[in-house]
């Protein structure tokens, strides 16, 4: 047997749209792109048990034979594929509540997934009001034209993850709210 | 003895379920917490004790017949890393018992600690005890849902920001698993660690080698080998202090676990020079890059978040080599990093509790302030660097003796590796450490942050904090004296992973079909 084009075609759509939302800096793109490409991974699954439309379960009468087991679907992608649903599910949820928190904090600015600030920028970001610290995250997503250049003197220096000119401030978390 | 296999993630689970019903009763929360995790390790050590002498131990849960139920597994591997994880996570409890809460009193809400922890915990046990893939990724997910609540517990701006970028790497990791796991079920009809062998050594090796990657690329993204590791060092540091050390400890090793079972019951008899290839490459760079790394850090805990991850690559060293030896000293080395970073972690949570700080620019002096701090610290940091006559020094030496009875280049390109990361971990440590406890200067804290001073604080440090802390400490130091036996039993560990036919008839295996491809093709044909 051979599994349906259709469903071939739909879980490389789905994997594909997700991983491009999943590249975004926006979180809800990111949120989108974790379910997208789960269902995709999921659809893989349902897609291994082989042809649709047969019954999982055989006639409980019926003696299972080599060919009546040909006949029906595999159960088992259907039991796996109903736990990794589940989790799915889980896992949005959870980053659902991580997005509305990182909202929470963040004001509407918050939508980011890593401020990718310089050292520099990140001890401004701390100082200055919420309305206008977080430019240097903008620098990266969205038309480069006019935010590029809002967030240029900040956004330079790249990730913090060298030394900086300044203690990295891991140790205390900040509270910006 | 088999009844004992369930009772390693029923005990934490239904002690998370108390814990979660007693969330108004912080203390009886506590001893909750501890007895399960006692119970674990209890069961863990029997486990270890029966998969010693008598040979592993199976059970199908259910009554099922085998092949259909879900079964677990421990031979000498899954049992001893059961014993290591439980005795790291009884420690990190006792720690966290001894601080009090969860790091900020304030903010964090308690009741969810505890409940979250013991889940955190039966992860690890399903994972480590699963006898089919899809019960590894149940246990990857429990483990890894249960570290997403714990690395953002309080819900603070920093721990956010650094839980974003774990939680979503961790996954795409997930998402990678599961697709290897419908593509080998596609492949081969079946996920039991049992009949997988012989069915994916049956398929074409073009087949084999593509589903191989898509697992070890999902298992390096946990394990954090590079260059699958820039993650790591930037979530562990923003955690509490006893959740950044059960992490540093338990779950990167977790995917180093699953790559052992990947590389050798899954694709032991898969031969592929490449993949090999790929993995000496991949564990030489972890080590050095990790420790390059390290070498650049001012801050205490990233520091050690970079060795954490140079040192996985001791681990693959193991694993890529194959051999008998070497996949025993990479259990060995496990069972070691295990302990040791999550001493490291624990004292730098003391580090911190004393000093306000952990910026090697600020810190100074402290050694004068809390000496027992600092020999707590000074221990397992030489350890790390594997100075004689600790443990780190002991499995080093194995690997490099593994890759020097191995021969070729690669092997020999592993050993030097090996050593100048040694030395570059050397040097990392005893940068800190001259920062941190020897520099003259005191440390130097923001005024608005604490008006008191080093001295002040250090005397503050709650003693069952730092018992704890001693106790895992010990415990790593007290490796050297079991050297030799834990050697042998890492070497039978090793023995028992690479014997397929042994773990598949343990496993309950009914089939283990002929190697000429009858598992299955492609087009989704699957044995009834």
């Amino acid at each position: 047997m051979s599994p349906t084009i259709v469903l071939t075609v739909a879980i490389g759509g789905l994997v594909a749209t997700g991983v491009y939302l999943l590249t975004s800096r926006h979180l809800t793109r990111v949120v989108l792109g974790v379910l997208v490409a789960g269902n995709g991974v999921n659809l893989l699954i349902i897609a291994a048990a082989g042809r649709a439309g047969r019954a999982p379960v055989l006639d409980p009468d019926g003696e299972i034979t080599l060919e009546t087991a040909a006949e029906s679907s595999d159960p088992l992608p259907q039991a796996l594929v109903l736990t990794a649903i589940v989790i799915t599910f889980a896992v949005t949820a959870f980053l659902l509540a991580m997005a509305y928190r990182t909202s929470r904090i963040e004001g509407t600015r918050g939508d980011d997934v890593v401020r990718d600030t310089s050292p520099q920028g990140r001890s401004r970001g701390e100082a200055a009001p919420p309305g206008e610290s977080t430019d240097a995250a903008d620098s990266s997503d969205g038309p480069a034209s006019s935010r590029q250049q809002r967030g240029a003197p900040r956004g330079a220096g790249g990730p913090v993850l060298g030394s900086g000119n300044r203690p990295a401030s891991s140790g205390s978390p900040e509270e910006a709210s | 003895m088999r009844v004992l296999l369930p009772l390693a993630v029923l005990l934490p689970v239904l002690g998370a379920a108390l814990t979660l019903a007693l969330g108004s009763h912080p203390v009886a929360q506590r001893w909750v917490s501890v007895a399960a995790l006692s119970g674990v390790t209890a069961t863990a050590a029997a486990l270890l004790f029966g998969a010693a002498t008598d040979g592993p131990q199976s059970v199908v849960l259910g009554a099922w017949p085998a092949g259909v139920g879900i079964s677990l597994v421990a031979d000498r591997l899954s049992a001893l890393m059961l014993l290591t994880s439980s005795v790291v996570t009884l420690s990190v409890m006792l720690f966290s018992v001894g601080q009090g809460s969860t790091g900020d009193t304030e903010r964090t809400p308690v009741s969810i600690y505890h409940p979250t922890f013991l889940t955190l915990s039966a992860g690890v046990s399903i994972a480590f005890l699963a006898g089919d893939l899809f019960n590894l990724y149940v246990g990857f997910e429990v483990l890894l849902v249960s570290s997403y609540v714990l690395l953002t517990l309080g819900g603070t701006a920093a721990r956010v920001r650094a839980g974003m970028t774990y939680v979503v790497v961790s996954i795409v990791s997930s998402l990678l698993f599961l697709t290897g796991l419908g593509l080998v079920y596609a492949a081969t009809g079946t996920v039991s660690m049992a009949d997988l062998p012989g069915r994916l050594s049956g398929l074409p090796l073009a087949v084999a080698v593509g589903l191989q990657l898509v697992l070890l690329l999902a298992f390096g993204l946990k394990a954090a080998a590079f260059p699958l590791s820039g993650w790591l060092p930037d979530s562990y540091p923003t955690a509490a202090a006893p959740v950044a050390a059960v992490f540093a400890g338990l779950l990167t090793k977790v995917g180093v676990y699953a790559i052992f079972r990947t590389q050798t019951v899954l694709f032991g008899e898969v031969s592929s020079p490449a993949v090999t290839t790929g993995l000496v490459v991949v564990a030489i760079m972890t080590m050095l890059v990790g420790i390059l790394g390290a070498i650049a850090q001012n801050d205490l805990k990233r520091l050690m978040s970079f060795t954490l991850v140079s040192h996985i690559g001791y681990m693959l060293f193991g694993v890529a080599l194959g051999t008998v030896e070497a996949l025993g000293a990479a259990v060995f080395y496990a069972v070691h990093h295990i302990l040791v970073q999550t001493a490291l972690f624990l004292v730098v949570g003391l580090v911190e509790r004393a000093a306000g700080t952990t910026s090697l620019r600020r810190l100074g002096g402290l050694g004068g302030a809390a000496p027992g701090i600092a020999l707590l610290f000074l221990l397992p940091a030489l350890n790390l660097a594997g100075i004689p006559p600790f443990s780190g020094f002991i499995g080093k030496i194995a690997l490099l003796r593994a890759g020097a009875a191995e021969g070729g280049f690669s092997a020999w390109a592993l050993v030097v590796a090996g050593v100048v990361t040694s030395l570059l971990t050397l040097y990392a440590i005893s940068r800190a450490w001259a920062a941190t406890f020897w520099s003259g200067r005191a440390t130097r804290l923001d005024p608005e942050v604490s008006p008191e001073t080093a001295a002040a604080r250090a005397h503050r440090v709650p003693p069952a904090m730092v018992a704890a802390a001693a106790g895992v400490v010990v415990v790593v130091s007290a490796l050297t004296f079991v050297a030799g036996p834990l050697l042998d039993l890492a070497n039978g560990a090793a023995e028992d992973t690479l014997d397929v036919r042994g773990y598949s008839q343990v496993v309950g295996g009914l089939d283990t079909p002929p190697a000429d491809g009858s598992g299955g093709t492609d087009s989704g044909e699957k044995a009834p």
